[in-house]
């Protein structure tokens, strides 16, 4: 149904009206990482810096060890997404494709863990991670949570729709079945692969409650980790803050941009987050 | 990997599949056993213990559960998550529907308009936190704005009130964009015909929406109340950021609750029987769901 002309300026306004307060909060403390010191607090707020100023974001990397933290959250996001990628296409090819005893049983069960949040099992985590030296390591962060249920379930999918004769005739040429699983499946499973590794690199970038319980170590701190302490601070130094927080938001904002349509196509097929 | 190695050997001997689709499976298999399932059965046991994570433990069979029942801040914890769910999960609820039946019109700048929506829910909820502490704090531009239409300045962050409601606007404001996605793709499924046939019968505008999108968008419908339920019981990094829990225990909710007497208190065996109790209610939601969409989807 096309909608008359003043419905759609009505919708316009309404629209413009959401979006704005929507950008609003993003716009405000990007124009503020820029702010001095003196501008920061300025009241009545002055909505544009006066005089623009990088001072928060060099201090942030000579003072604020956060050069650091980037590091360490980029080696977690990196590996951890490999891993992933590697282990629940692994083990969806032999769900999808190999008729074995347990193999229901395992797809439900790794489906069934999705109703354990890790909020519940925070404390048994902890001392599990600890028991196994783990604990204050970035392993800690890396290996736990690549193995997801979601990635696992959405690969098996996928692949239950490759036919069989493909494999049967690759197996005929003599390929063992780890060259069957790199060479053909992981090349078919791209595209999908492709959606599980941008929503792994926003979760393990975005991730505070891993890093939460595992890490306690400054050296070791994730870019999250590092911000929630600085914000509990009895003096908070907001100008380091704020450029901190838009520069940990660059990167996502960046894979975003590029791959716009299979973020909302993957979420909608998957419904995950 | 000693098993991967005798696993080798007997594919040597049995030229068939055997073992190789354990070997598929085994990686995650094992990252999953150690890290979901044994700490699940671990607190499990804990709970019925008395446990402060260096002496060893004292069976003490429910009493923790028991204690539960009697404990005031665990109930109040739980109470606040539940108000908060309980404004929270209808204002996203109608929000995302509001607006992703904007965008799913013909209009121009649609995709720019989505990205604005969406973009929120990819920044980290310690950022959103500590954007809305930004915004709200007693030098905060909303402050400003208040004053600017003759309102008293309020101090959002110390007042019991006010911590609450900066709280539940900054949840709204990181997750409209996820479920605006999810209702988009609804009722994008919802067929064209109904509506014409609608149209053509003279039914308005209202109506249809009552008559029409609302009950074909059912199964969308307890997909998002579901989800943004069980989400709102786990809230607890973006109050970190945010309110830190206060002032005093004002926003602290059941999962921070929980994390700080395993933590802070090093009551490991009753933070983990608090652990189950909030299982069983995420658990109850999940089936409610189940068996609500199931009724959803003829």
């Amino acid at each position: 149904m096309e909608l008359k002309s003043s419905a759609k300026a009505v919708l316009y306004v309404l629209l413009i009206v959401l979006a704005a307060i929507w950008l609003f909060p993003v716009l405000w403390i990007v124009l503020s990482s820029f702010k001095t010191n003196n501008d920061l607090y300025s009241f009545p707020p002055r909505f544009w810096p006066q005089p623009f100023t990088f001072e928060h974001f060099t201090a942030a990397f000579e003072k604020g060890n956060f050069g650091r933290y980037f590091i360490n959250s980029t080696i977690v996001t990196i590996t951890s997404t490999i891993l992933l990628l590697l282990i629940n296409s692994m083990a969806g090819f032999a769900l999808a494709k190999y008729k074995f005893i347990g193999a229901n049983l395992l797809l439900v069960g790794f489906i069934s863990t999705l109703m354990i949040p890790l909020e519940v099992i925070m404390i048994p985590i902890f001392k599990v991670l600890s028991f196994l030296g783990l604990f204050n390591t970035l392993l800690a962060l890396i290996i736990p949570p690549a193995a997801t249920p979601t990635g696992v379930f959405l690969l098996r999918q996928y692949l239950l729709t490759v036919p069989d004769e493909l494999l049967e005739a690759a197996r005929m040429d003599g390929a063992s079945e780890w060259r069957i699983y790199s060479q053909i499946i992981l090349p078919i499973c791209k595209p999908i692969l492709a959606v599980l590794a941008i929503f792994s690199f926003m979760w393990r970038w975005d991730d505070f409650l891993w890093p939460l319980i595992a890490i306690s170590d400054p050296q070791l701190y994730t870019i999250q980790l590092a911000l929630s302490n600085f914000i509990g601070e009895f003096n908070v130094d907001w100008g380091s803050l704020l450029a901190m927080s838009v520069i940990t938001m660059i990167p996502v904002l960046v894979v975003f941009l590029i791959f716009q349509r299979q973020f909302v196509s993957g979420m909608v097929t998957s419904g995950m987050k | 990997m000693s098993a991967q190695a005798s696993a080798a050997k007997l594919k040597k001997r049995r030229p068939e599949q055997g073992l190789i689709p354990y070997l598929f499976v085994l990686p995650n298999f094992l990252i999953f056993a150690t890290f979901i399932i044994i700490p699940t059965i671990i607190g499990f046991v804990y709970s019925f213990h008395e446990y402060d994570g260096l002496n060893p433990m004292e069976f003490i069979g429910i009493d923790n559960y028991k204690e539960i029942l009697t404990n005031n801040e665990f109930w109040t914890a739980l109470g606040k998550t539940g108000l908060y769910a309980l404004i929270v999960v209808p204002s996203i609820y109608c929000l995302a529907l509001l607006v992703a039946m904007m965008l799913i019109q013909q209009l121009r700048a649609k995709g720019f308009f989505r990205a604005i929506f969406y973009w929120p829910t990819m920044i980290s909820f310690i950022i959103v936190g500590l954007t809305w502490k930004w915004i709200f704090g007693d030098f905060g531009v909303f402050n400003y704005m208040m004053t600017l239409f003759g309102q008293e300045s309020i101090s959002f962050l110390s007042d019991p009130f006010y911590a609450n409601v900066s709280v539940i606007i900054a949840t709204i404001w990181s997750r409209l964009g996820f479920y605006m996605v999810i209702f988009m793709a609804g009722l994008q499924a919802i067929p064209r015909d109904y509506y014409e046939a609608a149209y053509l019968d003279g039914a308005s505008k209202p109506r249809v929406f009552w008559s029409i999108t609302l009950p074909l968008l059912k199964p969308t419908t307890v997909l998002v109340l579901m989800l943004t339920l069980i989400e709102a019981f786990k809230a607890y990094p973006l109050l970190f950021a945010l309110t830190g829990g206060g002032p005093g225990k004002e926003t602290t909710y059941i999962v921070q609750y929980i994390y700080e007497t395993g933590f802070v208190k090093q009551e490991l065996g009753m933070a983990s029987a608090m652990s189950v109790v909030l299982f069983v209610l995420i658990s109850l939601f999940t089936a409610l769901q189940f068996k609500l969409s199931k009724g959803g989807a003829d």
